[in-house]
């Protein structure tokens, strides 16, 4: 049976910074934006977008620091939603 | 009776009193019996509808209502069957009662949020009724919603799918305090393999709640979206993917057919065992393929859609996929066969409905490999073949497996035993007539009939006559059934606290249970289905 029961408490330094690099990416999507990159317009933003849906999982939400079945939980519905999306593919992608 | 203060006279919190002991009490017990009457009282007017329904088809052209009527009356008895009943009603009675005992605990993770999640279902049902009567009626739309015309009908379309979506909310919150109770309230004796399969599939069941709601959710909100501000998502003249409507809603409803069956299955799975005082053939198979049908049935949506004019390529991976999901659920079937193999049978109520949900519901599941297929199912699409093996896994399957829950645990929720004969009379009423109901329809449904239309060719008057008849028997047998059950709460005739003979952990405590569940610390067999003790005391007191 999971036992983690603890708190972890961050540090207000921890937070400031990935609030601060949370605030600089919002600044770099927003000048990519103004830039034709081609192809790449898209998968950048996307990879920018998930950098920060990252740090904010890790750290504002504690996923860092969780135990192994919220871990595993968290994976588990990301892994369903790549099926969802992908999956739609095998319609949108072939008609 | 047990001399151990039941629930029913020690309220949660303490010191409420009357009315308020039940409105804001945070009782898993008392909360299931909450739901149960609420989710009866809906099963019954979806049940009465349904009948209504099946009397206008009894002969051609109009017999008590009009088209619109109609429209409107299948659209209501599949919202409020599918919402309102079939997805909440093992779960949220039987669920809320017995999981935690069964996990040797005194209530689930967040009481609180229990007692939010019964408020979330009774404002959703409230507002589904609501919608009946404002701007425009109920939607003719049908359970599914589907744009275009969703979109565009004048129906009150938008109040309706936001009932389900709060009903939705309803039951995501359910199965996260189902998954979170049994991770952190099962009792520490208790190992992962010593879980009783009712709450495996319970578990099952609350990770597809979990993870599938939420897209509905947000495709019913698009669809009201769509009604206010035309942002042209999925309306073709504004650029929109109406197949796409589809996709998304099938994401969810797909998964949630296994959200309304698991537990139907793990309520068997309980059933057999006990009245065959024998261990389940195949435990590990049976938690394995709870788990797979979880997983396997949300990879499967699009094959609702093979007539949509999705990709070809599609159709032939979803098929394939569809053909997956049989292998677990033929797992369990099989199971529960080989479990009744030699064994030691006593024929009881719960049993017999029991047996008969292996039976139509194999017939359910058959049936689904013609749709599954995309070679036949391009002919039997959106016929009544389809309304027949639909009703055959969810009514004969889910709806027979909650009559089968309600027969077995009745006597542990209310302490009393019902008039066993008039179970059987009830119960083979409602199969016979279940039978005339729905083979006609496989019938109909093969010669071509649609489903959903109002009127019918003459060819099709036979097999609607004998459905007619079949459902007349088959709501007398129902009624029956709910009769007998809420008799036996006048006639109070005590129930003993394991009158099956059970050896999960729910049959060791009193019946009604106590507040706290457990009068002394539960003993947890390192088998749960180990009937050696049961059998032992059963010859001593031969």
């Amino acid at each position: 049976m999971d036992k983690h029961t603890s708190q972890h408490l961050m540090p207000y330094h921890t937070l400031a910074l990935v609030l601060g690099t949370l605030l600089i990416l919002t600044a770099v999507t927003v000048g990519v934006s103004y830039v034709d990159l081609g192809i790449f317009n898209v998968p950048i933003a996307l990879t920018i977008a998930a950098t920060k849906v990252s740090l904010v999982l890790l750290f504002f939400m504690h996923l860092k620091y969780e135990g192994k079945a919220i871990v595993v939980s968290f994976l588990g519905t990301i892994f369903f939603l790549a099926i969802m999306i992908s999956f739609t593919f095998w319609d949108v992608a072939f008609r | 009776m047990s001399a151990t203060p039941s629930f029913f006279q020690t309220p949660s919190p303490p010191g409420l009193t009357g009315i308020k002991a039940w409105l804001l009490t945070h009782d898993h017990k008392r909360l299931g019996l909450m739901y149960l009457w609420a989710v009866l009282f809906w099963f019954v007017v979806a049940l009465t509808v349904g009948f209504l329904i099946r009397i206008e088809l009894m002969s051609m052209g109009r017999t008590i209502m009009s088209a619109e009527v109609y429209n409107s009356a299948f659209t209501l008895h599949g919202v409020i069957m599918i919402f309102l009943f079939v997805i909440p009603g093992i779960p949220a009675i039987f669920g809320n009662f017995f999981l935690p005992i069964q996990l040797g605990t005194d209530d689930v993770f967040f009481p609180r949020l229990n007692l939010l999640s019964w408020y979330l279902y009774m404002i959703g049902g409230l507002l589904a009724l609501i919608s009946l009567f404002t701007a425009g009626g109920f939607p003719d739309t049908g359970w599914t919603f589907y744009v275009p015309f969703s979109v565009g009908t004048n129906n009150n379309v938008s109040l309706t799918v936001f009932a389900a979506f709060i009903l939705g909310m309803s039951s995501m919150l359910t199965g996260l305090n189902f998954i979170t109770t049994v991770h952190r309230m099962r009792i520490k004796t208790m190992g992962w393999m010593q879980i009783p399969l009712f709450t495996w599939s319970l578990y099952a069941t609350a990770w597809v709640q979990l993870l599938a709601t939420p897209v509905i959710s947000i495709t019913l909100v698009l669809v009201i979206f769509e009604r206010f501000f035309q942002i042209g998502l999925f309306d073709p003249d504004r650029g929109g993917d109406p197949i796409l409507y589809q996709h998304l809603f099938w994401m969810y409803s797909h998964p949630a057919v296994y959200v309304m069956i698991l537990p139907g299955m793990g309520v068997i799975s309980e059933i057999i065992p006990t009245f065959s005082r024998k261990a389940i053939f195949g435990y590990k198979a049976i938690v394995a393929s709870s788990l797979g049908i979880a997983v396997a049935g949300s990879l499967v949506w699009a094959h609702h859609m093979y007539t949509s004019g999705m990709s070809d390529v599609a159709v032939f991976v979803f098929s394939l996929l569809t053909f997956l999901v049989a292998i677990p659920t033929a797992v369990k079937v099989f199971s529960w066969v080989s479990t009744l193999y030699r064994a030691s049978i006593e024929m009881t109520p719960p049993l017999l409905y029991g047996l008969i949900f292996i039976y139509l519901f194999s017939v359910g599941g058959l049936t689904g490999l013609v749709l599954g297929a995309a070679g036949t199912d391009i002919h039997v699409h959106d016929t009544h073949f389809v309304v027949a093996h639909f009703h055959f896994t969810m009514f004969g399957g889910t709806g027979f497996a909650f009559f089968a829950a309600l027969h077995y645990w009745w006597p542990k929720m209310f302490g009393v035993m019902y008039n066993f004969k008039r179970a059987y009379l009830a119960a083979t009423l409602a199969t016979v007539g279940f039978m005339f109901h729905y083979v006609p329809m496989f019938i109909l449904g093969l010669k071509g009939m649609p489903r959903r239309y109002y009127d019918y060719l003459p060819q099709f008057s036979q097999g609607n006559s004998l459905a007619a008849v079949g459902g007349l028997l088959l709501f007398s047998g129902i009624i029956l059934m709910l009769v007998n059950l809420v008799l036996s709460l006048r006639s109070r005739q005590v129930a003993a606290a394991n009158p099956w003979g059970g050896c999960t952990l729910e049959w060791s405590v009193p019946s009604p249970p106590p507040l706290h569940n457990f009068v002394s610390e539960p003993r947890v067999m390192a088998y749960p289905y180990d009937f050696s003790e049961i059998i032992a005391r059963e010859s001593q007191g031969k």
